[in-house]
């Protein structure tokens, strides 16, 4: 019984730390779908997304008083546009000159604008830890089988999360954008022929994949109370872990793979030791890699005819 | 009266010269087909009306207007579909979905888009059996219905076909043939490109051969067939 309790809590931690990787997951995924660049830029728009939240509260609490409650979504929409903007901005700036450069151009310059986007935070805002202020996170939680408890907080970030993968799902699947992105990621010329203006898919994939990331930068720093500049390199690299093993330029997929990272890290975190858990995580993510080099969910790489 | 003309065109990839002042002319109502051998310029010419890439010199002129400055989906929108070599069809898309990108610039015209599909599946039949499957499952033949069908979603005024014969049975292959004569007698104007050139020939008002980036030849299509250097160099005769 007591074990059952403890797996049930472990699970819902899991998935709840899942549901932060999978988010900023997506944002790495959607663009290698549509450009075959990994956007290592990508975890700092996300940790930039928790700095901007952190603004936007004090901004709240200065003018009216209070931070928390419904003040919460103007915060969440203008972070959520201004992420978004960022990463329209760097695609425009840093990516599109060298679309025709090869493979390696975009990436090292993907390397320097994370570098760039890291080091402003610290510059603007310090290098120490920040908390959001006191009241925001919201306290309290459900008690489940016995011990185990899934808090207001958990059950705000799931609801969230699902909420906003559903809608992205849902979007990629059934709209004429959606299925615009999903033909630019397959072929750009044969996409081009169709009348697809593919600058303009990628650019709504850059407003897409930051904004998603610039929330769940905001949610990570209201579950964890504190942050600091390294928050996008430590979380975009497992997020970006997360999308490899879910099959990267896939979207299901980056979700699964977010889910199951944060489920693994957990029960070895909560079973084994806290110390061993990313080797644990990690053992894993190789040994289904040597299994399935595109990931769980992705394909085989197309062989041309 | 003239829906496309085509005058001095030179295309090059990086320093090497693809086109090297093409001319030509496609008459509203026609079928006209580009015959050559490999590497002659067949299907540059075809990616250069097209807009996927652009002439160093030259101009392509569509019912008059400039075309040629234009990036390529705003081709699609003057009025030229292409349905590429090779069948580049979506492959993890659904027949449906790969014929609604075909329409995508009719953006919202629900009522349009869902005409166009209608007349496609009157077409291929078969492509309506099979609209809800993955482009990548399809068969050769299919994967070429569904090419020329998307291409066809977007109503356009000429459409431009490369190599739609290429890798089908002989059975299809003459199947592909009786369905451009009949694409063209609804009404769309077609330029062709074909490796087999007797059967190119066959369907075609006029045809223009080409040779290393240039047209050596040009005339109706059944005085082509009987001339004697594309009897020899084309139709594989003695």
């Amino acid at each position: 019984m007591q074990f059952i309790q403890q797996l049930i809590q472990q699970l819902i931690n899991g998935i709840t730390i899942g549901a932060f990787y999978s988010l900023v997951a997506l944002g790495y995924t959607m663009v290698y779908g549509v450009l075959k660049l990994i956007n290592f830029a990508h975890g700092d728009m996300f940790m930039w997304g928790a700095y901007l939240g952190l603004t936007g509260f004090n901004v709240a609490l200065a003018m009216v008083g209070q931070a928390g409650g419904w003040s919460i979504l103007p915060i969440v929409i203008i972070l959520m546009l201004t992420v978004a903007l960022v990463g329209v901005l760097v695609e425009r700036i840093a990516y599109r000159p060298l679309r025709s450069a090869g493979r390696l151009a975009p990436v090292i310059s993907a390397l320097g604008v994370a570098f760039i986007l890291q080091s402003l935070a610290r510059n603007v805002y310090g290098a120490s830890y920040k908390t959001y202020p006191t009241g925001i996170t919201p306290t309290g939680g459900l008690s489940l089988a016995g011990s185990a408890r899934v808090s207001t907080m958990q059950i705000i970030v799931l609801i969230t999360s699902f909420l906003l993968m559903g809608a992205l799902y849902l979007f990629v699947q059934r709209t004429r954008i959606g299925t615009a992105m999903r033909a630019v990621s397959l072929d750009h010329d044969t996409s081009r022929l169709m009348g697809i203006d593919v600058n303009r898919i990628i650019a709504i994939v850059f407003l897409i994949g930051p904004g998603l990331g610039g929330v769940a930068g905001m949610i990570v720093a209201l579950y964890y109370g504190s942050f600091d500049f390294t928050l996008g390199w430590s979380y975009g690299l497992k997020a970006f872990i997360a999308a490899i093993l879910g099959g990267i330029g896939n979207i299901p997929g980056a979700m699964l793979g977010g889910m199951l990272l944060g489920i693994i890290e957990t029960l070895g975190a909560g079973y084994l030791s806290p110390q061993w858990k990313d080797v644990i995580a990690y053992a894993i993510l190789i040994i289904i890699l040597i299994f399935r080099p595109t990931g769980l969910l992705g394909e085989r790489v197309a062989e041309k005819v | 009266m003239t829906l496309l003309k085509i005058e001095n065109l030179h295309t090059y990839y990086g320093h090497i010269q693809a086109l090297k002042g093409i001319h030509l002319e496609v008459e509203e109502g026609e079928i006209v087909t580009l015959i050559g051998a490999n590497g002659a310029g067949k299907t540059t010419t075809l990616r250069t009306i097209s807009g996927l890439i652009r002439p160093r010199d030259g101009q392509i002129l569509l019912d008059g207007q400039q075309i040629h400055t234009l990036p390529a989906h705003r081709i699609v929108e003057a009025g030229i579909a292409h349905a590429p070599e090779g069948r580049q069809i979506f492959s993890t898309l659904t027949v449906t979905e790969n014929l609604n990108m075909g329409a995508y610039t009719l953006a919202a015209d629900k009522a349009a888009i869902e005409e166009n599909r209608q007349r496609v599946f009157d077409l291929f039949p078969r492509l309506e059996e099979r609209k809800n499957q993955l482009g990548g499952t399809l068969s050769g033949g299919e994967q070429q219905m569904l090419t020329i069908g998307r291409a066809l979603m977007a109503r356009p005024k000429l459409v431009l076909l490369d190599e739609p014969s290429l890798g089908l049975a002989p059975m299809l292959v003459k199947a592909i043939f009786d369905t451009i004569q009949e694409i063209n007698a609804r009404g769309v104007t077609v330029l062709l490109v074909e490796q087999n050139a007797r059967a190119a020939l066959k369907v075609a008002h006029r045809g223009y051969v080409l040779e290393t980036g240039r047209v050596v030849l040009s005339g109706a299509a059944n005085e082509l067939l009987r001339d004697e250097r594309v009897r020899k160099a084309y139709l594989g005769e003695q």
